[in-house]
């Protein structure tokens, strides 16, 4: 395993943002058609982690490779021409535009040639249908806003539109979060086809129910730093589980739910 | 059993028809668009004034070239605000930017002998500077455009009047039309177009003539034609081009469309570049037709540009609309403040019928966007 060149690899990345270090340190290494897990708490570094590695923020510290070169992103627009796409969780959707058009946004397809170039929206439209029939989404009209499809379906767009472009690295941030049984369904068995093909996925969520079946490995952040990064052959659900409810806070906090029972049975006593 | 199967054949044809499709009407389709609402309004806007203005003259042929003449040069900068607002901002600094134009267009030519094509040029160049300030500004602090433009209408108009006032001691220029002849890119902002079509057609008794056998409409104003194509130019690059496509993202979720590589802040300081140089075409052909400039004029333009988009079907909170609604949108204006003056009703109610107006496109128009979104 360590003989392959990660996909995309952070050494010692850190961000800081004036006095508040978001990011300290943290290392990661994502092979091709690996599911990479990242769990953690709010405020844990999850969402600077991946505007870090989408080229949102430029790290403070560290260095970060992709297919074993180093790299520095001045904008997404570099993120992007590398291969990394992120599907943020407003999905980088305008509802009031068309499928179409969304899944073209900054990538559209030109035609002609001088002052008459203009976007092939008849392939354009032909290439959205296609390539959402691919993950089963039956689009019923190209040109309907992406206000009018489901949550689960808008993900799909964005997912699709992100390996349609070519991404070798697919960053999905709380795809399941907002979605029903059948809709997240929908969505987990398109990673797995996606790590099929042989993408790296980066894959946030707080569900471990949809985390461990299509994760190979699970990096934990807490408070800016890592926790550490395992292997799915060394852990249990259990364990996940754990570790993303932060597990020795937990059990303080059992301490601290048996101290406000004592002390509420105690005023009981009081007032009887 | 073989009932059943006898009913087979069926379901396969069924399917071709994707059952969720339900028969969508043009009608339906048409609700759809942006200019739909304008549409109506000026049919109906229209029909109101064919009806009450009749034996006016106002739809005589030298009628008909007078309103679209005011639609015209409202026109011209509600094109550039229209595609401005559809890519999420405002430009309340068009109207001072009118009066700066074309007091930088008379000054060097009737005070200093410049040509007047290299005034022009400088009146661009100037306005190319406005729109690039404006753009940044709003870009680098992440203001309103409201507020950033606001500041721009306040000093853009004092330094129309400073600047005028410390150069010539006067507010007002004049004397510019004896430097129109032979200068060749004054000839683009002045007199008229296709009149050798309106002479023939006066000559083949298609056309009424005047007192001296000339044609009552002896042309059309070139301020129709830059209409005309501008909106025509606006609606091509909205619809057709991947430039178009960042305007709508752009105004639609600026975070999203820069998210997804759209370059959200050099299409929006293009954008109000181009609002800046609508300014100054208008300005141009103002100066021209006048012979003068003065520090007050394009007073309440902005104003008036944007009551234009909003009546041709753009959101107030980008993302959604069309040039040629807003083209529909100076029609109205136009054929409504001449319609009063034709009508012979007192010109003080053409305000009260605008901002009626303004407020019906606006309820309309959220009104529109709710039904857009809900499930079809």
């Amino acid at each position: 395993m360590s003989e392959r060149t990660p996909m995309i690899e952070m050494r010692n990345v850190s961000k800081h943002f004036g006095s508040v270090i978001a990011l300290s340190d943290i290392s990661m290494q994502v092979y091709s058609g690996e599911v990479m897990c990242l769990l953690g708490d709010n405020g844990a570094g999850k969402s600077t982690l991946i505007k870090t590695l989408s080229g949102v923020h430029k790290p403070t510290h560290g260095q970060m490779f992709v297919d074993g070169q180093e790299i520095r992103f001045k904008s997404p627009a570099f993120a992007l021409d590398a291969g990394i796409a992120t599907v943020f969780q407003d999905l980088a959707m305008i509802p009031l535009m068309s499928i179409t058009r969304n899944f073209f946004m900054g990538r559209e397809p030109t035609v002609g040639w001088g002052p008459l170039k203009r976007v092939d929206w008849k392939y354009a439209d032909r290439i959205a249908m296609e390539e959402m029939a691919k993950i089963g989404i039956d689009v019923r009209d190209p040109s309907q806003p992406v206000g009018t499809l489901s949550g689960g379906e808008r993900q799909c767009v964005a997912i699709a539109r992100a390996v349609y472009f070519g991404a070798k690295v697919l960053i999905l941030d709380e795809p399941t979060s907002a979605l029903g049984v059948k809709q997240a369904s929908v969505v987990l068995r398109y990673i797995a086809k996606a790590r099929a093909d042989g993408l790296s996925v980066i894959f946030i969520t707080h569900n471990v129910h949809h985390a461990f079946p299509v994760a190979n490995a699970f990096t934990l952040l807490s408070r800016g730093g890592s926790l550490g990064t395992f292997r799915k052959e060394d852990v249990t659900r259990e364990e996940v589980l754990n570790m993303m409810a932060g597990g020795a806070e937990l059990e303080n906090l059992d301490a601290e739910l048996a101290e406000f029972q004592r002390s509420d049975q105690q005023k009981k006593s009081q007032v009887a | 059993m073989s009932s059943n199967e006898n009913n087979q054949p069926a379901a396969p044809a069924a399917a071709d028809q994707d059952e969720r499709i339900q028969k969508v009407s043009f009608w339906k389709k048409a609700l759809n668009r942006p200019e739909l609402g304008a549409l109506a309004g000026a049919v109906l806007v229209l029909a109101f004034f064919i009806a009450a203005s009749s034996g006016t003259g106002m739809f005589t042929p030298a009628g008909i070239i007078n309103f679209l003449e005011v639609a015209a040069q409202l026109g011209i900068i509600a094109t550039a605000a229209a595609l401005l607002m559809i890519g999420g901002e405002f430009d309340l600094s068009i109207g001072s930017m009118i009066g700066l134009a074309g007091i930088l267009i008379a000054i060097p030519a009737v005070e200093y002998g410049w040509p007047l094509w290299a005034a022009i040029l400088l009146a661009f160049a100037c306005a190319g500077l406005v729109g690039w300030i404006n753009g940044n500004l709003v870009n680098k602090t992440g203001l309103p455009s409201f507020i950033v433009t606001l500041g721009f209408l306040f000093i853009l108009r004092g330094l129309a009047i400073g600047v005028s006032r410390l150069l010539t001691g006067r507010t007002q220029v004049g004397g510019v039309q004896e430097h129109i002849p032979g200068d060749w890119f004054a000839a683009l902002f002045s007199g008229e177009v296709a009149t050798g079509l309106f002479s023939w057609m006066a000559a083949n008794g298609w056309m009424a003539t005047n007192f001296a056998g000339n044609p009552v409409v002896s042309g059309i104003p070139v301020s129709i034609v830059w209409w005309l194509g501008l909106t025509a130019v606006a609606t091509w690059v909205l619809l057709c081009t991947p430039y178009g496509n960042w305007i709508f993202a752009s105004g639609g979720d600026a975070n999203a469309a820069r998210n997804s590589g759209v370059p959200v802040h050099r299409v929006k300081i293009s954008l109000f570049m181009f609002t800046a140089f609508s300014a100054t075409i208008f300005a141009c052909i103002q100066v021209m037709d006048t012979g003068s400039a003065d520090t007050i004029r394009g007073l309440l333009k902005e104003l008036e540009a944007i009551i234009a988009v909003v009546i041709g079907g753009a959101l107030l909170t980008g993302g959604y609309g069309s040039a040629i609604g807003a083209a529909l949108g100076a029609l109205i204006f136009g054929m409504v403040q001449m319609g009063i003056f034709y009508t012979g009703v007192n010109t003080d109610w053409f305000q009260v019928f605008m901002g009626v107006m303004l407020l019906v496109a606006v309820l309309f128009n959220n009104f529109m966007r709710k039904k857009a979104m809900e499930a079809k």
